[in-house]
């Protein structure tokens, strides 16, 4: 209960000082957001986009560590965990295209240019479709269980290469990282805090759904 | 030299339903199981896991020959007849078997499938696809498929399906002999399919 | 009792041989596999050269929709190796008789011929009737279509493997392996492309080194996952 309310309120805060805060090309109060030329309003998507695709990712990650345990144990508990992940990431993965898409349109002028990261969140989403294509597919438990894992792993072996195949094939459109390779942060502070306050936020909301939808499951296995 | 085949708190779970749990059982040459119960009580399930096609929920089959654990070989030691079992129907008896001596690595037996072909009442259909065969003929070639390497543990799901009272004779006659010298584990409903047993195994709860 | 023999113990070269040669006959003898193969590719190209019309279409083009024509074709085809042997019911005799490697090895082998078959009759029928797709640097669409083989061979096998398992099995097969084949896919296809410009070889080796990754990457995992997919 405590949770549901500390998280709510939470993401309440993040969507609001993220939305409202002024933005003005040179800060002066500790509540101004600094305009990056050529985004200008249109940034404040990156504190919804950014957390959304980042948990897309991890959740498969979540969704595959846990098949392997699966395959290790047979216990049937980490199939639901998996799978359970894997349900969250696909709903985190849709948002993620979604806001992604919106911002190609503000910023690009089209909703979807196929450009590396574009092209990357629509093929997680294809692996999480296929994902849940092959669980409806399988009538008994634990072969379901036991394909659903093998096929993530193999869907995690493969995606890494669109890593080092989409620079060769388009030029990218997506802006230059924020949080670049040496991990400097070209963010200002204020910024910075509400950028971190909502993955935060976000993270949360995944581990508290993460957590209510694997007991939910385990109580209508129990009594099916 | 010497075989022992055991299984040990063998417990399979489908679908949350449990098919049936704590069988064990111990076999030494010179010994026979009969595995009994009502149809869907399991029977053919319990084949399965002794064939080692079929992994236990919990508990374990084990294989040892001289002491030493075989079950990674075990397709050579067992010769299995199944309802479940099929053929390959585009293939000749001959074909078929060939192939399975291919992949045992047993080549050098290919002489012995006319000979066992004919002893199982198939002379002149050697060469015919087993899908114009009749069921009490496929069942034939079936036991060709389990003799065909002369396996030390044979394993019989319902050893008279489909076969005529030649066949039943036939049949008998390949038990007592496989019962001189090896481990034959039978599964049936009908308790007439075997002379005699020493350890039994009742799946109806 | 022949038990003074020890227990013989089949070489994984000769098992693989064996059900390789097996599935080779089976094919031979109904046919399935390389009919619907030959008809689709037919099909495909015949729809593509009727699509241009007159029009034509830009080399880029004309290398994606050779790999699209691949593709709908590998999935018309290659799940039957795997799907077969669960629909005759023999899959149980499979798996008592060979080890899941052997299975695994003389499948993938298995699809990799038809593969190869497959992408030489596509690229023979594409030369033939669609003109303007010219070839300017042969050994770059060499290397491009033999390592597309294997890469496709590899993948196809091992979700054929796992849909085999499921039920609407048609229908699922495309949708599961796509999203895998789709680094492969796009490897390729730039692959043709260049060769299609007049690119040195050179300039491809990029594109060799990931799909000589990529192949590697999808037995290992292969290997080590077919098992848990074989065995019940």
């Amino acid at each position: 209960m405590t949770w549901k309310i500390v998280i709510g309120l939470w993401m309440t805060a993040v969507i609001v000082l993220g939305l409202s805060l002024p933005m003005s090309a040179q800060p002066q109060h500790w509540f101004e957001l600094p305009t990056i030329p050529g985004l200008e309003e249109k940034a404040r998507i990156m504190f919804f986009h950014v957390p959304t695709a980042w948990l897309a990712s991890v959740a498969f990650v979540m969704s595959m560590i846990y098949g392997i345990k699966y395959l290790r144990k047979k216990n049937p508990d980490d199939d639901i965990t998996s799978a359970s992940a894997a349900g969250l990431g696909l709903l985190f993965c849709i948002l993620a295209t979604v806001t992604g898409a919106i911002w190609a349109k503000f910023s690009w002028g089209t909703y979807w240019n196929w450009d590396p990261r574009q092209t990357s969140i629509f093929v997680l989403l294809l692996i999480y479709g296929a994902y849940f294509a092959l669980r409806s597919a399988v009538d008994i438990e634990e072969k379901r269980a036991t394909l659903s894992a093998v096929y993530s792993i193999i869907g995690a072996v493969t995606m890494p290469f669109f890593m080092f195949i989409m620079p060769r094939i388009l030029a990218s459109l997506h802006p230059e990282p924020i949080l670049n390779v040496q991990g400097k942060v070209h963010m200002n502070a204020t910024m910075l805090v509400i950028f971190l306050a909502s993955l935060t936020g976000f993270t949360g909301l995944f581990i508290w759904m993460w957590n209510l939808h694997i007991r939910t499951v385990r109580l209508e296995t129990k009594h099916s | 030299m010497t075989i022992e085949f055991s299984g040990h708190s063998l417990k399979k779970v489908f679908n949350r339903r449990v098919i049936f749990e704590n069988i064990s059982f111990s076999l030494q040459p010179r010994t026979t199981l009969l595995i009994t119960g009502r149809n869907g009580s399991g029977k053919s399930t319990l084949i399965k896991m002794l064939s080692g096609v079929l992994t236990p929920t919990a508990g374990e089959v084990k294989a040892l020959w001289d002491g030493r654990d075989t079950m990674s070989n075990l397709h050579s030691m067992i010769g299995l007849v199944s309802p479940y079992l099929q053929m390959y129907d585009e293939f000749s008896p001959r074909e078929n078997l060939q192939f399975v001596l291919a992949v045992r690595g047993m080549k050098s037996l290919t002489s012995r499938i006319q000979p066992l072909l004919d002893r199982l009442q198939l002379k002149g259909r050697l060469d015919d696809p087993v899908r114009t065969f009749s069921s009490g003929m496929k069942q034939r070639v079936k036991y060709a498929f389990a003799l065909i390497h002369e396996p030390p543990i044979l394993i019989l799901d319902e050893p008279m399906a489909n076969l005529d009272s030649n066949g039943i004779e036939m049949v008998k006659t390949i038990m007592d002999e496989h019962y001189k010298k090896g481990i034959l584990v039978v599964a049936t409903n009908d308790t007439t399919d075997v002379d005699r047993h020493d350890q039994r195994v009742n799946l109806d709860r | 009792m022949t038990a003074e023999r020890q227990v013989p113990r089949a070489s994984l070269w000769q098992a693989t041989i064996a059900i390789l040669a097996k599935d080779w006959k089976s094919e031979l003898r109904t046919r399935y596999a390389i009919s619907a193969l030959v008809m689709f590719v037919i099909t495909t190209i015949s729809i593509i050269v009727f699509a241009l019309g007159t029009e034509g279409a830009s080399l880029n083009a004309l290398s994606g929709m050779l790999w699209v024509a691949v593709f709908f074709a590998a999935m018309s085809g290659l799940s039957r190796t795997f799907v077969a042997e669960e629909e005759r019911g023999t899959s149980m005799t499979l798996q008592l008789v060979a080890s899941p490697t052997a299975v695994l090895l003389g499948k993938l082998c298995f699809n990799l011929a038809l593969v190869i078959g497959l992408n030489t009759l596509v690229v023979v029928l594409y030369s033939v009737f669609i003109s303007e797709f010219v070839i300017k640097t042969y050994s770059i669409f060499v290397v491009t279509v033999a390592l597309g083989s294997i890469g496709f061979a590899a993948s196809s096998t091992i979700i054929a493997a796992i849909i085999a398992r499921a039920n609407t099995k048609g229908t699922l097969y495309p949708v599961l392996a796509f999203p895998i084949l789709l680094p492969l896919l796009l490897t390729v296809i730039n692959g043709t492309r260049l060769a299609t410009e007049g690119a040195f070889f050179e300039e491809a080796l990029g594109e060799f080194n990931i799909l000589v990754s990529y192949i590697v990457a999808v037995v290992a995992v292969s290997y080590i996952l077919f098992d848990y997919i074989w065995k019940d």
